[in-house]
């Protein structure tokens, strides 16, 4: 099936997912930012929020104000407008701590990947990260870019009670996160970096999607100091 | 004016503080949550002639008993059928009431429906998170679920002259036999004969229901086998299919995004009357188009707005 992009899906009586292709990269992903950046209520009527993933936004509307069509003309005109430009994300620094305890998944890393423990960190510090899309729970940013060499699947079987500031990997995917939580992901260390209450103005948490992501690495002691405050 | 002081001396599970929800914050994995049933929480403000954006307290089957410490002040009750029951004395389902210190006021299960909400004439103080005391169910974020041995304030109390007084029942409050839905956003990985099945057979409430959705029983849905899309947005309503083929209808507390398809999306007023529905309780699902479901909602909305406008003249 060869379908033509942008697609415009009607989603109920108030949304259009607009998708850009189906496959995860970067260059699908600053097509959906810069929509993003263009939508607002004077550009597109009874604008009501968007929420841009992978391949795709999700642009809600005020069914009273507004309907499909006008949305989806409004929505063809800001894609085809030259100079539309996605909003500059930011660089936001994790800081992480890889000590054994607070990594209980490091060494089957190290063991699928066939590499040391010390050369899984460094390939997770060198990873280049972009935060493609929130989900799963408030604060869970999808970070895309984890290294080749340890990209795993993700587990058979998720694991109960997961603590908040754990730093997990599953493919091309990172995400810390902000709940105690299950996950299926592995458990490569803890940062005591705030997402949930690090955000600022219009932005309640660390990371817009668009915004880039660098891991530092700290030891035990400063995690401590660091997550106690 | 003095505050009121209200003992919560029984709370069963999800029953949590809700006012209009928290918009614009899923783009964060944050869903806008707010009442399950909003026309009924609508009821309950309009009732008052508090702002339509109160906070409130949503009730579900496992009840709610209040002891009444100190001041005096008018509440409004609606959604379902459940038993309000003031110092042992039945009054109706959707009714408005003045209690004072002393007073026991229960909330609890009737005959029909998941869902009530109970509004003050007054301010009841929550504490907001993100702009909204709105409950998030999963974390418990927002202004929480209640539990036995807390006590509530409500500030800024107003008194209703006269007796207590019924809310009338308005026709969209009852659970639905049918539901218009708009197929997709990802209808096309399912087949042809499977969106007919959706459409043809009826679907039962299962005992898996809560405010992130409800898992439906009834035939199966496969999606196409050679199925592997990325995470997309989720809209209220959508009705996913999980890999086990099992249809679920996310509701006010679902996640921001995920990768199982929805083959379907509820028109938005309809899940006021869907969310009534109880476990083992059946629905059909019939298609409408885009335009159709816009059409519903505007019909709806001038519906509601006579209706509520009627409930403030009451309570004036």
């Amino acid at each position: 099936m060869a379908a033509a992009y942008p697609a415009f899906r009607p989603v109920a009586d108030h949304a259009i997912l607009v998708e850009f292709g189906d496959t995860i990269g970067h260059a699908v992903h600053d097509e959906v930012l810069r929509l993003d950046a263009a939508l607002s209520p004077s550009s597109v009527p009874g604008f009501l929020e968007a929420v841009p993933a992978y391949v795709n936004i999700l642009v809600r509307f005020d069914p009273l104000v507004s309907d499909h069509a006008v949305v989806e003309a409004a929505l063809r005109h800001l894609i085809a407008a030259p100079g539309n430009a996605p909003r500059a994300g930011r660089e936001r620094e994790v800081r992480v701590c890889y000590d054994a305890e607070l990594a209980p998944d490091l060494t089957r890393v190290a063991e699928a990947a066939g590499m040391e423990p010390e050369a899984v960190i460094a390939a997770h510090l060198a990873g280049d990260y972009r935060v493609y899309m929130y989900g799963f729970a408030p604060g869970y940013a999808y970070l895309a870019g984890v290294p080749e060499p340890i990209r795993l699947p993700r587990k058979t079987a998720p694991v109960r009670d997961v603590a908040a500031g754990s730093v997990l990997i599953a493919g091309p995917q990172c995400l810390v996160t902000t709940f105690v939580m299950p996950t299926g992901w592995w458990i490569i260390g803890r940062s005591p970096t705030r997402i949930l209450d690090g955000g600022e103005g219009d932005r309640p948490f660390l990371f817009d999607v668009g915004d880039t992501a660098r891991f530092t690495r700290i030891d035990r002691a400063t995690f401590e100091a660091e997550a106690a405050r | 004016m003095s505050d009121a002081l209200f003992a919560v001396t029984a709370a069963g599970p999800h029953v949590t503080f809700q006012d209009a929800g928290r918009a614009g914050m899923m783009r964060f994995g944050v869903p806008t949550s707010g009442p399950m049933d909003r026309a009924s929480f609508a009821a309950v403000q309009a009732a008052l002639g508090n702002p339509p954006d109160a906070a409130a307290i949503e009730i579900s089957p496992g009840g709610l008993t209040l002891n009444c410490l100190e001041g005096e002040v008018t509440l409004a009750v609606a959604g379902g059928g459940f038993q309000v029951v003031l110092d042992g004395v039945r009054h109706g389902a959707w009714t408005v009431l003045t209690v004072r210190a002393g007073a026991e006021l229960a909330i609890r299960p009737g005959f029909w429906g998941c869902w009530t909400y109970l509004a003050f004439a007054g301010a009841l103080q929550v504490a907001p998170w993100l702009g909204s005391v709105s409950t998030h169910g999963p974390t418990g974020l927002g202004g929480g679920r209640l539990a036995a041995g807390q006590t509530l304030t409500v500030a800024e109390t107003r008194r209703h002259a006269g007796p207590a007084a019924r809310i009338p029942l308005p026709a969209w409050a009852r659970p639905p036999n049918e539901v218009p839905v708009v197929l997709g956003p990802q209808d096309r990985f399912f087949a042809p004969e499977t969106i007919a099945t959706l459409l043809r057979e009826p679907y039962a409430l299962s005992e898996a229901y809560d405010r992130m959705g409800v898992r439906l029983r009834g035939p199966a849905l496969p999606p196409n086998a050679a199925m592997d899309m990325p995470s997309e947005p989720i809209a209220r309503g959508s009705i996913q299919v999980s890999g086990d083929a099992v249809p679920t209808v996310l509701l006010a507390d679902h996640q921001s995004t995920g990768g199982y398809p929805k083959i379907a999306t509820v028109v938005s007023t309809s899940l006021d009357g869907f969310v009534q529905l109880r476990s083992r309780q059946s629905v059909a699902f019939r298609a409408v188009s885009a335009q159709e479901a816009v059409g519903i909602v505007r019909s709806r909305d001038a519906a509601s707005r006579r209706y509520l406008e009627g409930l403030r003249q009451m309570g004036a």
